[in-house]
């Protein structure tokens, strides 16, 4: 078995105008960079793009929303992008805000098979306009359906031929869970390394999700907020 | 009157030996700084990491470890990490003691609005809406009043709910409150405030019963 693909341009073959892409990350951390890169230079165009964040304006998917490559957007939280905020406001993207909590279990359930689920979370606010209300244990909760999409695409710190991943640090947030959703799955790492050298008591996503894995170059892994503390002595 | 600071310390005394808290972005971030010594309390980031610690030393950030403000954290000892699925399964789950966040309008039915001003800013409400709808024990950190001085304690929000009759308690620059079936229960006031000012800067229905002792901070 060989999942590996020789180039990002391999990777991302098949990727349509009008389709439904995942991509993994939180804020700019554990973004798949070598991918958005060369989805920027296909021109590939009206995408839906599920997400947590939307990069920032010159960064990770905003790197798309400057080419207008993206027709709508699926997140939680948005605040570090003007650009996204203007172009939300002025109606030229459609935008879904949604609970980080039911985002991520949304994407998990549409990778375990599971059609929808029920959760407490946006009960009583505009996220649960048109949707099912039932009570469960004294209190109301509101039906999501399960997200699935085209292509998932993640960022992971090593990976094998076979498709195992492993995550390094808070890199990992909504890969694992955006890996199990895709009809196919790409993952780029940062090392590629043969089955076996990883210890499959510590892989994160097993390689059943990933259909292609190509080790990524130049990470820049930019840092949205450099917060540090000083020695005192 | 306190500052932001002074809030953050008056509710860093809720925390207790033991408890997983959850603290959102701004004045609840601060809470960290003023754990009272020889409590043992682990930090929560929803982007997927217990035992958060603080800010790493210049030159040790490391991309690959934020929190949930995208800030460069560090690990402590003991420090767990886990995807986002798991991480609200442990909100939802009511595995976490506290969470304490940041608001523009509370109701004194415990509704709080903290995510969007139609046409004005939508940034999204992240996490915010799991963890007020599933959150035993929620503290709003927040000033009283907004910048042009209207009172942020209301009879009904205004702004679009994050959720609804959830808030059990109130920190904000003038007061400590309980938010109770029949309105905003006065605990405690800042010092140097009185009980008229509190009054005068509260929109919502408000109890004064007996005499209102002054906070320790």
């Amino acid at each position: 078995m060989n999942k590996v693909v020789g180039s990002v341009e391999l990777a991302i073959e098949g990727i349509q105008n009008g389709m439904t892409l995942m991509l993994g990350g939180f804020g700019l951390c554990g973004i798949p960079e070598n991918s958005i890169s060369a989805l920027v230079k296909s021109g590939v165009t009206g995408l839906t793009c599920i997400s947590n964040n939307a990069g920032v304006d010159d960064f990770g998917l905003g790197l798309l929303l400057q080419k207008k490559q993206i027709k709508k957007m699926i997140s939680s939280y948005v605040g570090e992008n003007d650009e996204f905020e203007r172009q939300m406001l002025s109606g030229e993207l459609e935008v879904d805000l949604i609970p980080q909590g039911s985002l991520a279990a949304r994407c998990q359930a549409g990778g375990a098979g599971v059609p929808a689920f029920f959760t407490p979370a946006g009960y009583g606010t505009e996220v649960a306009e048109g949707k099912e209300v039932r009570i469960f244990n004294g209190k109301p909760h509101i039906l999501e359906a399960a997200l699935t999409a085209d292509f998932a695409i993640v960022k992971a710190w090593k990976g094998d031929r076979f498709g195992n991943l492993i995550f390094k640090g808070t890199a990992r947030n909504f890969n694992p869970l955006m890996a199990m959703a895709g009809k196919i799955t790409i993952a780029e790492v940062e090392e590629l390394v043969e089955p076996g050298e990883l210890d499959p008591n510590f892989i994160h996503t097993p390689g059943v999700f990933v259909q292609r894995i190509f080790e990524g170059k130049n990470y820049e892994k930019r840092i949205e907020q450099r917060t540090v503390r000083t020695k005192t002595n | 009157m306190l500052n932001k600071e002074g809030i953050a310390k008056r509710i860093a005394q809720e925390l207790k030996d033991g408890w997983y808290v959850n603290l959102g972005i701004g004045i609840p971030t601060l809470i960290a700084n003023y754990v009272p010594d020889g409590l043992n309390v682990v930090f929560q980031s929803e982007n997927g990491i217990l035992g958060m610690g603080p800010f790493p030393f210049e030159g040790e950030e490391d991309a690959d470890l934020i929190n949930a403000g995208k800030q460069t954290i560090t690990a402590m000892p003991g420090a767990a990490i886990f995807d986002s699925a798991t991480s609200f399964a442990m909100i939802r789950g009511q595995h976490i003691q506290l969470t304490v966040l940041g608001a523009m309008e509370v109701a004194d039915n415990g509704d709080i609005a903290n995510w969007k001003i139609p046409g004005k800013m939508v940034k999204g409400m992240g996490g915010a809406m799991d963890l007020v709808a599933s959150a035993d024990n929620i503290i709003v950190a927040m000033m009283h009043t907004n910048r042009a001085g209207k009172s942020k304690l209301l009879s009904k929000c205004t702004l679009p709910l994050t959720g609804v009759n959830c808030v059990k308690k109130i920190v904000t620059n003038l007061a400590v409150l309980d938010v109770t079936p029949d309105g905003f229960k006065l605990i405690e006031r800042a010092p140097g405030v009185s009980v008229e000012e509190i009054q005068n800067a509260t929109a919502g229905r408000l109890i004064v019963e007996g005499d209102i002792p002054e906070m320790v901070v």
